[in-house]
């Protein structure tokens, strides 16, 4: 049985003393970001683009707030240049990432930027881990969030878009 | 005669008292500087178009301290959406003001679009930020905005386009980041809040 892995991440923020949630919605993302809308201890604050994530992270992090950023492999295009202020000001980031343009894939436009989703965040200086199947994705949130606040550096965690399972723009619409 | 922007900013952040500040990159940078470099600012060098984000995740992290962001008009419109997301997040201590030449200051005076009659105030209304103004003459209702009046608050504060002395902050990042969390957090900003 798969494991429900939205579930576990929030549990996991909870337990790190996330309190600040950036959003840009993905159809992967849905029941991760109801979680979050509906629990107390936490914020949801929706972006209009994921570069606002960046500034969001960084100033709660200026007032002493732990944050993650949820966003779709499509979004990592829209915040390159701004990444080089959390490396030159070593903020701590954490970024969890629905993948599209992998296995599964209805939309062409997807592809370009979900096939250099993991080399783009690396050559900014994210570290990245793939969470290849729903097992696995907790415990990679879980070393993202401790190493990001322990060592002020920046993690990406890639969930597979074969872990998120939609195959077909009706399925996404039916969610 | 128009307002000059050093002493415009010299005059907001004037007794700031524990008003905590961040600045958009370049001619904002030096100005808040050129008012006096203080631990609890944040000057950037880089990031264009996030100031005001930046702004509002101070303002959420820190809910009892007024908070002001100073950026220019070409950083303002980089990362407009901004003022839609604190629209909609209605921090009451979060203040924008924006230092409006109508110019890219810093790469060759090329007119910005508030130069052909974009209204930023106008935006922040939209946006629903509780206050929106533009001031070209006093910039004692902008203070008011900034101390005293429940947020999220706007000002535009239209300047000329003078092309004044750098005076720069430290460029350091790191520092930047650390000293701000030492003057607002204490020394124990240093280690994370479960090692405390």
């Amino acid at each position: 049985m798969q494991p429900d892995w939205p579930a576990e991440i929030h549990r996991q923020l909870i337990a790190a003393g996330v309190t600040l949630v950036g959003y840009v919605p993905d159809a992967g993302h849905k029941r991760l970001i109801e979680l979050c809308q509906e629990d107390q201890r936490m914020r949801a604050v929706s972006l209009t683009s994921e570069e606002e994530g960046i500034g969001l992270v960084a100033g709660a992090w200026l007032g002493g707030q732990k944050s993650v950023l949820l966003m779709q492999s499509s979004g990592v295009g829209n915040l390159v240049n701004v990444l080089g202020m959390i490396k030159v000001c070593r903020f701590p980031l954490v970024m969890i990432v629905t993948m599209r343009g992998e296995q599964g894939e209805f939309n062409p436009w997807q592809v370009p930027m979900g096939e250099n989703t993991a080399r783009v965040l690396e050559t900014m200086s994210v570290a990245v881990r793939q969470a290849g199947d729903a097992q696995t994705v907790a415990a990679h949130v879980h070393t993202a969030v401790g190493l990001a606040y322990e060592t002020q550096g920046a993690q990406a965690v890639l969930i597979a878009q074969r872990v998120i399972g939609i195959k077909s723009f009706q399925e996404q619409r039916n969610q | 005669m128009s307002l000059q922007r050093r002493s415009v900013v010299k005059e907001l952040l004037r007794d700031r008292g524990d008003l905590l500040v961040v600045a958009g990159l370049g001619s904002t940078a030096w100005d808040i500087t050129d008012a006096g470099d203080a631990d609890l600012s944040f000057p950037m060098w880089g990031a264009m178009g996030q100031a005001a984000m930046i702004g509002l995740g101070l303002a959420l992290a820190q809910p009892k301290r007024r908070v002001v962001v100073i950026t220019g008009d070409g950083e303002m419109l980089m990362g407009i959406g901004a003022l839609a997301t604190i629209g909609v997040q209605q921090t009451p201590n979060l203040t924008i003001v924006v230092i409006d030449n109508e110019r890219y200051g810093e790469t060759g005076m090329q007119r910005t679009h508030t130069a052909y009659g974009v209204d930023l105030a106008a935006v922040a209304l939209g946006c629903r930020f509780r206050h929106a103004i533009t001031a070209t003459k006093d910039v004692g209702p902008v203070r008011e905005l900034l101390y005293r009046t429940p947020g999220p608050n706007f000002a535009t504060v239209k300047v000329g386009d003078e092309k004044l002395p750098l005076v720069l902050p430290p460029k350091d990042g790191v520092l930047l980041k650390a000293r701000f969390r030492r003057a607002l957090l204490g020394e124990s900003a240093d280690v994370l809040p479960e090692e405390r």
